[in-house]
Parts: structure tokens; C-alpha cells; sequence
């Protein structure tokens, strides 16, 4: 009897990813450019409106302010992870991993509830006197902000637990023997070695923060639209679904691009790399 | 010896879990309250918003949807998943070094994209009925999963044991049977489970793909925020836990969850 070859096995896989995937993205990235308008017509509406310059703008900004405090507080907690003791590391990588795997819509509910006008945050500095009249925190951007960050930090700490874990701490000893502080540990040994995982949870949390749609949908409404939802209003709401694929293709370059160079970037950065 | 944590970084990271857990005990604080509006702590503990989820015929319904389309993607996932995971491992040198690319391009591609791609180009162009669209669009999105779940436990597999049984005389798809598939079995369980969870909490993707006639349980979640702001949502959010805890308690169990820091 014949055995399966390679491409045998790997071909219905395949044929999904390239029916289902690769030809219908294409294809809408591609009809972007054969408007009656004009080849270039939809990028230059989308460029050319200021509303939409904004909103492109602000998920930019928000994504980018979402990936540095969720490098800070994902680095920091997955350092005091990887040196702890075996059953601690096995608790706090389980209370990492069940938020992550409670879905988008659950976890920014709870943030609809914390930051409410009848909310609890509000409810409590009422109570307590600090404020007389509730709070307008929901629908800001500060609000969108607070939730990705909720929503990405337990990515970014599982990313680096693994990283930071792999550092041998036979490293670290030899470090603070030969009289390094500690300060001078973390920044000359254990944050260079630590680049490449660090690059890899950024890309993350930031291409997951451009392409969100639930979180920004829930907590910043109409008046903090980002690409994801900006996308979804011009395809089910308005129906420009020329309008609608413009976005798309931008947030596919953007999302290929930072891949692309941050990639070659860790591969630069990787002081294990020779 | 490890060295000392500084106090500072303990007492940082303790925050952070509480920042990580705090949260959902509200949510679920919430979906005990006895009144009819949103409350932390709850005021009188009752469990009739629980009740009250399989009164409206919304839930029930996309409850019901959300399990069909999580069981059909995964399954189809693991049927087509598992020979790719096998030829990315076993043929890795017959095989071009793009198709490994290709199955991690459902993470790559945004989810938003794909959904609306999915919409525009498939259910509208060709008119396919769109919980049929759904359940591939689920597929394509839980594939990657399943071929890194079995990569990894192949991996640590002796290809040379298959070898004996082939020439032994075993035909290939009973070596499959008997050899293969009960030494990657934790990973197929393992696999099963991540990409179900992973279906049953997509927005992204149903998001263009549910409308009045076909919803999923997330999507009306979101419909039902927008209306009403009583504890039925916040109960809903604790069924999705419990399902959540049952999923990592069985990851735990077959492939450990450190796994997923790797």
C-alpha cells in the first residue's frame, strides 16, 4: 500500500487557508484599487477626510500607548514570575491564563461596570467624598485605554514568562559576583537578553490593539472610534463597503508591516544570535 | 541561591493580580445580585438572572448556535490540522518553507478583515449560507492552534516507531490509528479544547457574519449591553467562566499550562 505524501496530507489545510483566507482578502484589498474613480480614489477619500485622518490617528496613538504600559507592567510581573518558587509560578501563570482565555466581550463588560456613571469606581469616590458628582469616564479615551490594557497585559506577561525563564541564572550570579547592582544586572544583562520576547509581546499587543473592534465598540462608543469599529460602522451601518475595504487594506499593510520589521529588528537585536 | 526580589516588585506584582482578577469577581458579584439593575456588591444574593438567560429565547437560541459552530470548526480544524501538523513535521524538507507561513496567516490576517472578506466575498458573491460561512471562517481562525498544539507534541515523537510498524506491514492509516495518534493524544485533547474556547468567544469574525435570522452567543451578548444594563449579561459572562476553568482545568491535565508561556 502507497503511504500519503507530504502534500497529500497538507493539502486540505491548505485549500482552506487559500479559499477561505488568502483569495476573499486579496480579492478586497484588490477591488480597492478598481474604483470607477480613479485607481488610487478610495485612499485619497480616506486620506483626505479629516474625521477619518483622526480616527486613524487615535488608534495609533491608543495602541501605542496600550503596548508601552502593558510592556512595563508585562515585564515587570513576568520577572517576578520567572523567580518564583515552582508551585507560586504554576498559581500566577494560571490567574495570568484565565483572563485570557475569558472572552473579549466578558472582560470589557467588567469594565463597563467599574466605569460606569452609576458605576462602582464612581459609587466609591462619591462615598468616600473625594468627588461630589459622578464621573464621565466611560466613552474616553482613557477609558478604551484602561481596558486594552486590562485585556493585553496577560498576553504580554505569558510572552515573557517564557523569555525571561530561558535566562540562565547562572547568568544573573555570575553578573552580581563580579560586582554588578542590581540595576546594572537588569539593564546590561537581563534587559538585552530579554529584547527579542520583548519585541514579540509589543507586536502583539500592538497589532491587537489597531485591529480591536469589541473593546473600543463597548467602551468608547461613537465618540472614541478607532479603525476596527470605524470599519465595521462603514460596512454594516452605512453599507460604503468600498469605504469599509480602504480600511481593511490599510489595517492589513499596517499589521504586515510591523510584523515585517519588527522581526528583522529582534533578529538584529538578539545578542544570542551570532 | 536566587537572589532576593526587591519588596517593591512583589508588591507591584500583587497589584497586578489584583488588577488581572479583580474584575471578573465583580462580573461574577454582579450576576448574584437580586436587583434589576447592575450592582457591586450584590444586594441580596439570588440566582434568578441565571434563570432568567434561558427565559429569553435569544440566548437559548445562540447559546445553541455558538456550541454548533464551536464543535463543527474545531472538528473540522482537527481533521485537516492534524495530517498538515504531521507533513510540517514528518516531510519538513519535501515541504516548501511558505506553507508553515500559511497556516499561521489566520493569526496574521486581522479578524475584523477576515470577517468582513468572508462576508463580502464569500457569503455575498456566492451566496453560501452564512452558518456554513461562519463555521469555516471559525475553522480558518482555530487552524493555527491546532497545527502549533500538534506540532509540539509531535515534536517529542519517535518517527522511527511508525517506520516499524509500516514495514512490519501495518497500512498507513492504521499505524495513523494505532501508533501516531495515541502518542499525540494530549494534544489533540489539548488542541480540541483551546480552539473550542477560542470559537465560542470570537467576536471579530461573527461580528459580519450574524444578523437577525443567525447569531452567536458573544454577538448577543454585545446586542443585549446596548439595551438592557441588568445582571443577565454578567451571569452569562459566569457560564463562559465556568466553561473557562473546565478548559484549563483539562489543558492542565494533557499538555500543563505552562505550555502556554512557550
Amino acid at each position: 500500500m502507497k503511504r500519503f505524501s507530504g502534500w497529500t496530507l497538507a493539502s486540505p489545510a491548505t485549500l482552506l487557508v487559500v479559499v477561505f483566507l488568502v483569495l476573499p482578502v486579496v480579492a478586497t484589498i484588490v477591488t480597492t484599487f478598481m474604483t470607477p474613480n480613479g485607481p488610487l480614489a478610495p485612499y485619497l477619500g480616506f486620506f483626505g477626510s479629516g474625521f477619518r485622518r483622526t480616527v486613524l490617528w487615535r488608534t495609533i496613538q491608543v495602541s501605542f500607548i496600550v503596548t508601552a504600559i502593558a510592556l512595563v507592567i508585562g515585564f515587570i510581573t513576568a520577572f517576578v514570575i520567572s523567580r518564583a518558587p515552582g508551585w507560586l509560578k504554576s498559581i500566577l501563570i494560571i490567574a495570568a491564563v484565565f483572563p485570557l482565555l475569558t472572552g473579549v466581550v466578558v472582560r470589557s463588560f467588567a469594565w463597563l461596570i467599574i466605569l460606569g456613571k452609576n458605576g462602582i469606581l464612581n459609587n466609591f469616590l462619591v462615598s468616600t467624598g473625594l468627588i461630589g458628582e459622578p464621573l464621565t469616564m466611560l466613552y474616553t479615551q482613557g477609558s478604551v485605554i484602561v481596558a486594552m490594557v486590562y485585556l493585553f497585559v496577560p498576553l504580554m506577561i505569558l510572552t515573557l514568562v517564557g523569555v525571561l525563564e530561558s535566562i540562565p541564572e547562572d547568568l544573573i550570579q555570575a553578573s552580581s559576583s563580579l560586582g554588578a547592582k542590581p540595576w546594572a544586572t537588569f539593564t546590561q544583562v537581563i534587559l538585552p537578553l530579554a529584547v527579542p520576547g520583548l519585541i514579540v509581546g509589543a507586536v502583539l499587543v500592538f497589532t491587537g490593539s489597531f485591529t480591536s473592534y469589541a473593546t473600543p465598540q463597548l467602551l468608547g462608543g461613537e465618540q472614541v472610534m478607532m479603525m476596527g469599529t470605524l470599519m465595521y460602522q462603514q460596512a454594516m451601518v452605512t453599507f460604503d463597503w468600498v469605504a469599509a475595504s480602504t480600511i481593511a487594506a490599510v489595517m492589513v499593510v499596517f499589521t504586515i508591516a510591523i510584523v515585517l520589521v519588527m522581526t528583522r529588528v529582534a533578529r538584529r537585536l538578539n545578542p544570542m544570535a551570532v | 541561591m536566587t537572589q532576593k526580589l526587591h519588596p517593591a516588585l512583589i508588591g507591584f506584582t500583587v497589584l497586578v493580580f489584583i488588577f488581572l482578577i479583580g474584575p471578573l469577581i465583580i462580573v461574577v458579584g454582579s450576576a448574584l445580585s437580586d436587583t434589576t439593575h447592575l450592582t457591586f456588591p450584590p444586594q441580596g444574593l439570588s440566582l434568578r438572572w441565571f434563570a432568567n438567560i434561558f427565559e429569553i429565547a435569544a440566548f437559548r437560541r445562540t447559546i445553541i448556535t455558538s456550541l454548533q459552530i464551536a464543535f463543527l470548526s474545531t472538528f473540522i480544524a482537527l481533521l485537516i490540522g492534524i495530517p498538515a501538523a504531521y507533513a510540517l513535521n514528518r516531510y519538513r524538507i519535501q515541504l516548501p518553507g511558505w506553507l508553515a507561513t500559511l497556516f499561521v496567516l489566520p493569526v496574521l490576517v486581522p479578524e475584523l478583515v477576515l470577517g468582513f472578506a468572508l462576508l463580502k466575498n464569500v457569503a455575498v458573491q456566492f451566496n453560501t449560507p452564512i452558518f456554513l460561512t461562519l463555521v469555516f471562517g471559525h475553522s480558518l481562525l482555530v487552524l493555527p492552534y491546532v497545527v502549533r498544539v500538534i506540532s509540539a507534541s509531535l515534536a517529542s515523537f519517535d518517527f522511527s516507531v511508525e517506520e516499524a510498524a509500516i514495514s512490519l506491514g501495518a497500512p498507513p492509516l492504521r499505524t495513523f490509528f494505532t501508533i501516531l495518534l495515541p502518542n499525540v493524544r494530549s494534544g489533540v485533547i489539548a488542541a480540541f479544547i483551546l480552539a473550542f474556547i477560542t470559537s465560542i468567544n470570537d467576536v471579530s469574525i461573527s461580528i459580519f457574519l450574524t444578523g437577525p435570522g443567525i447569531s452567536t452567543l458573544p454577538i448577543q451578548l454585545l446586542a443585549h449591553m446596548e439595551q438592557f444594563f441588568d445582571p443577565t449579561v454578567a451571569s452569562v459572562s459566569v457560564l463562559l467562566m465556568v466553561l473557562t476553568v473546565g478548559v484549563m482545568a483539562i489543558v492542565e491535565r494533557t499538555l500543563g499550562l505552562t505550555f502556554l508561556a512557550k
